[in-house]
């Protein structure tokens, strides 16, 4: 085992302390120059770091954990499942961090410069507390490093905070996070209480002794609400509008899959209960998935979309960790392998997609000045690039091949179709279940794709922009390749990429057995046969169709309106037509509000009318809104005695003199 | 091989078929049973007017459906021949291959910029999606019932001890169905309406012409031949000879498709609104169906 010396992680820690006063020296260009070295520095140091653990662990005999000796001996210990995270964030923020360069010019001439250094700063501290976590046991260090990555993402998160509603979601962000806090902390203290140390490692002994679910149950929420599942998502649809594009990429893209990892570590040391942990996550998975997909279909804010499309994929992501625990339930290998290597592999891909569609979207929103899809139309002829990148990640994130989302949901698929062989009425139902939900998913997802797609690129400008919008600029396109190239080699290569995920499942998960990769395997190298074959047909069509036109004429003419060609441009199709039908379809479960004045019975030349529709995420509404409400309205009767007149307060403070010694004098204190 | 053979050739002739059965039934004399066949080869053979308005996505967006239809072609056991592509899970494939196909077809609609491609998109991307946890819902069933884990393997149920005309029959009447939902016929949309506002498949190919068209109209054909083999290797049972299996396999596409010419005849289409409610009765239909497997393989 090649261990890394003590001074180096010590090194590390003072070269970054340095490293953050000198983005914030004076001079603008040196800020961002300092911010992007450690940024690469630390990508680089701590990806050799992984990549050396995975070599090692999948190599031959060496065992598969390594500690990396820091200030407190094996502080820092990389296991592959770390290290698969670890190499997932750094790409990413790499990504994040070149998007920023075009993204933040903007910026740097409206904002104070010393906001902009901050920004910088936050997103250093970011990528520092992100990849050490998953090098963390400690319980202590552990929590540190998650408060550290809390507070940094708010900072990035209000970076726009002199625009209306940032300050509220980034704080709405905070609160929210430190009640996860609480939990985590309980947690840990419950499992930890007589130990020497506080520590993830202490949860093999509780979960020997005591019942399983409690505890994993105080872990998932506390978890589950950075990851966003459903009832704790309600600050994920707030923040990522809130905060600037490429910190909505990262957020989305690999901070909410910090809990994911914590969800995972934890099931690591499950021992029993397998049961009926695997069955409420299956549950609460399908629930997360269909309702983030099914909010994110009503709404016409792009960003706010894609946030409740990370709680949709949050949702995908829990149901292959729900099918790998009830596959070490019910004994299935096959069941657990391929349902923890689904969602190992979605937390890969949902990285590249997510990051690629807000990227996408940011340049979008960068040119047109509006998060309104209604607003856009014809993009495409304007920013081809950033059209292409967008259709790519909208079909790779409907889950459709010939890209990466489809073969990791295949792998789930995989899992739940081989579940169903074990022929339990128990497992059956909640099998089935599961099917319905991702296939919901998958035929939503898809309808809310090609609407986003469709309006925001497609047709004509429903509205004139002012400027003309112009292609993104060479970072940006830069930033959404580097996601993009992954994206595609996934789809088109699964095995390659399949193999070391399932090697890392399976070695933090279930034992390895040959015929069951063997089994899971075969199907990615038919994938790949069948994505060639795809790409070869239809190149073959498309040189069919050069030689048949060769004499012929290809001409341009009107859009066939049916006899009225005075069509004007606002008539297109909206995203609100589009989903309209759905709308009134979903209207039992999601309330989608119709707002317009009708016109009067005086009204012969009727003026100009406003029509608005709008959907409330009701969870929000009734399990963070009602009770932050119920709380104000009896704090502020509290109030009357808060009268701001000094008279008063010293008053008050004699009153409790008095009290006090009324109370002493009758001995009750 | 030959699977992909007998697919193209049934997709041929279905289209046809369909048309010849609707003109004797309505008494017309009609075209012959090529004569949609021939149109597409016109096609092929014209120029291309793409609309002013449109962009890169219409040019290559039919290709793309073609593509995605064919491949999904490959993976269909035909009459007990065995596809070219199978593997655990390639119904999956299958699934999503057409979904790219959707996917494709409803972005081309929204590039022309129109209100009544716009229309026809909105009902596609609905209905697609409520019919397609109906196609999966039947596949688990049959995952279920016969322990196979690719189309050919659970294909192969008719055949030995598993031959069972029942199941069959309710297999084909979801298949059908979904056959009908995915192509847009009758009852669901009249491929002869002269409506634009009334149509589904039809007004998304408004400003598609030539070439395109052609291999859009193929694609639904071949469509069409996938649905109707897959409803013959329900019914056929495996161990016949091989001549009996292939006389069985036109049989029973031919009555698919006069079945699907006698529907357009005689029955009437449902108010648009109605839809989803007739997709979510198949949907239940398919449910249904899991729960009988349920009981017959006693896990309840």
């Amino acid at each position: 085992m090649s261990v890394v010396k003590n001074e180096l992680m010590s090194y590390l820690l003072i070269i970054l302390c340095v490293t953050s006063f000198l983005i914030l020296l004076p001079s603008r260009n040196a800020s961002r120059i300092v911010a992007g070295i450690t940024v690469f520095a630390i990508a680089a140091f701590s990806s050799w770091l992984a990549i050396d653990t995975l070599i090692t662990a999948f190599s031959g005999s060496e065992p598969s954990t390594r500690s990396v000796e820091g200030l407190i001996p094996s502080l820092f210990v990389i296991d592959p499942l770390s290290a698969f995270f670890i190499l997932i964030i750094n790409f990413t923020m790499i990504s994040g961090y070149i998007y920023s360069l075009d993204y933040l010019k903007e910026y740097i001439i409206r904002k104070p410069p010393v906001w902009v250094k901050i920004h910088y700063l936050a997103l250093v501290w970011l990528q520092v507390s992100m990849v050490i976590l998953p090098m963390l046991r400690n319980g202590f260090w552990f929590l540190t490093a998650w408060e550290l990555m809390t507070l940094s993402s708010f900072i990035l998160v209000i970076f726009d905070f002199d625009e209306k509603g940032t300050l509220k979601a980034g704080l709405s962000y905070l609160v929210q996070m430190h009640v996860g806090m609480l939990f985590l902390l309980l947690a840990f203290a419950l499992s930890s209480a007589g130990q020497d140390t506080v520590s993830f490692d202490n949860l093999g002994n509780w979960f020997r002794d005591n019942r399983n679910w409690p505890m994993f149950l105080l872990f998932f929420i506390g978890f589950g609400l950075k990851a966003g599942f459903f009832v704790l998502h309600t600050w994920l649809p707030d923040a990522h509008p809130a905060a600037p594009s490429h910190v909505s990429g990262i957020m989305s893209g690999v901070m909410i899959k910090l809990g994911i990892y914590g969800i995972l570590r934890v099931t690591t040391y499950l021992q029993g209960d397998f049961a009926v942990i695997g069955a409420a996550v299956i549950i609460i998975s399908a629930i997360t998935g269909v309702y983030g997909v099914m909010m994110a279909i009503l709404q016409h804010d792009i960003k706010k979309l894609l946030a409740y499309h990370s709680i949709e994929n949050i949702g995908i992501i829990g149901l292959g960790i729900g099918l790998g625990i009830f596959g070490t339930a019910i004994g299935n290998n096959i069941v657990a392998a391929a349902g923890y290597a689904g969602a190992l592999l979605h937390t890969l891909n949902h990285s590249l997609f997510k990051s690629l569609l807000f990227y996408s979207a940011g340049s979008v929103i960068s040119q047109v000045h509006t998060r309104n899809i209604e607003k856009t139309g014809g993009i495409m002829k304007f920013m081809p690039l950033t059209a292409w990148a967008f259709l790519i990640g909208a079909i790779a994130i409907s889950g459709i091949p010939p890209f990466n989302g489809f073969i990791s949901e295949f792998l789930i698929y995989t899992s739940m179709f081989h579940g169903l062989g074990n022929n339990e009425f128990y497992s059956v139902v909640l099998i089935f279940i599961s099917i319905f939900s991702l296939v919901l998913i998958g035929g939503l997802a898809l309808l809310c794709f090609t609407k986003v797609f469709s309006v925001v690129f497609l047709g004509q400008p429903r509205s004139e922009y002012k400027p003309a919008p112009v292609e993104a600029g060479k970072m940006m396109i830069i930033a959404k390749l580097l996601p993009v190239i992954p994206v595609v080699l996934i789809g088109l290569l699964p095995f390659l990429f399949v193999k070391p995920v399932l090697s890392i499942a399976q070695s933090a998960f279930v034992p390895a057995t040959d015929t069951g990769s063997a089994i899971i395997m075969k199907p990615m190298y038919y994938i790949g046969i069948a994505s060639a074959g795809l790409i070869a047909l239809i190149i073959v069509a498309i040189l069919l169709r050069k030689l048949m036109l060769r004499k012929r004429v290809i001409t341009t003419g009107p859009t066939w309106g049916c006899g009225y060609s005075a069509v004007d441009q606002r008539q297109q199709y909206t995203a609100t037509s589009f989903v309209q039908e759905y709308a009134s379809l979903t209207n039992p479960v999601i309330k989608t509000g119709y707002s317009k004045i009708h016109y009067g019975d005086d009204e012969i030349f009727p003026g100009p009318r406003d029509f608005h529709t709008h959907s409330d995420d009701f969870i929000r509404s009734r399990i963070i809104n009602k009770p932050a409400d119920f709380m104000v309205r009896i704090l502020k009767k509290g109030a009357v005695f808060q009268t701001g007149k000094l008279q008063h307060y010293v008053l008050y403070v004699l009153l409790f003199m008095v009290l006090i010694f009324i109370l002493t004098y009758l001995k009750i204190i | 091989m030959v699977a992909l053979i007998l697919i193209l050739t049934t997709s041929l002739f279905f289209p046809g078929l369909i048309v010849r059965v609707k003109s004797i039934a309505s008494g017309r004399k009609g075209p012959g049973i090529l004569q949609p066949i021939k149109n597409i080869y016109v096609l092929l053979r014209k120029g291309i007017v793409y609309s002013t308005l449109s962009g890169t996505v219409s040019r290559f967006a039919p290709v793309i459906v073609f593509g995605s239809v064919a491949v999904a072609s490959l993976m269909i056991p035909v009459a007990g021949f065995e596809p070219l592509i199978s593997f655990n899970g390639d119904f999956i494939l299958f699934a999503y291959l057409l979904a790219l196909a959707r996917f494709m077809m409803i972005i081309a609609s929204f590039d022309t910029g129109s209100s009544f491609e716009g229309m026809g998109a909105s009902r596609e991307a609905l209905y697609g999606m409520l019919i397609e946890p109906a196609l999966f819902i039947l596949l688990a069933g049959l995952v279920v019932f016969t322990g196979e884990y690719s189309l050919t393997g659970i294909f192969n149920l008719p055949g030995g001890e598993n031959y069972n005309l029942i199941y069959g029959l309710i297999i084909s009447y979801i298949l059908g169905n979904i056959t009908i939902i995915e192509n847009s016929r009758v009852p669901l949309d009249d491929p002869k309406t002269h409506l634009e506002l009334t149509m589904i498949h039809e007004v998304m190919v408004l400003d598609t012409s030539g070439f395109n068209l052609a291999l859009i109209q193929f694609s639904s054909f071949i469509k069409f031949a996938v649905f109707g083999s897959l409803i013959a290797s329900a019914l056929i049972p495996r161990d016949l000879s091989l001549a009996w299996r292939l006389i069985s396999f036109v049989t029973v596409q031919m009555v698919f498709a006069a079945t699907i010419g006698f529907l357009e005849s005689f029955r009437t289409r449902f108010k648009m609104n109605r839809n989803q409610q007739f997709i979510l009765t198949v949907t239940m239909i398919s449910v249904l169906m899991f729960v009988i497997i349920l009981f017959t393989k006693n896990i309840f």
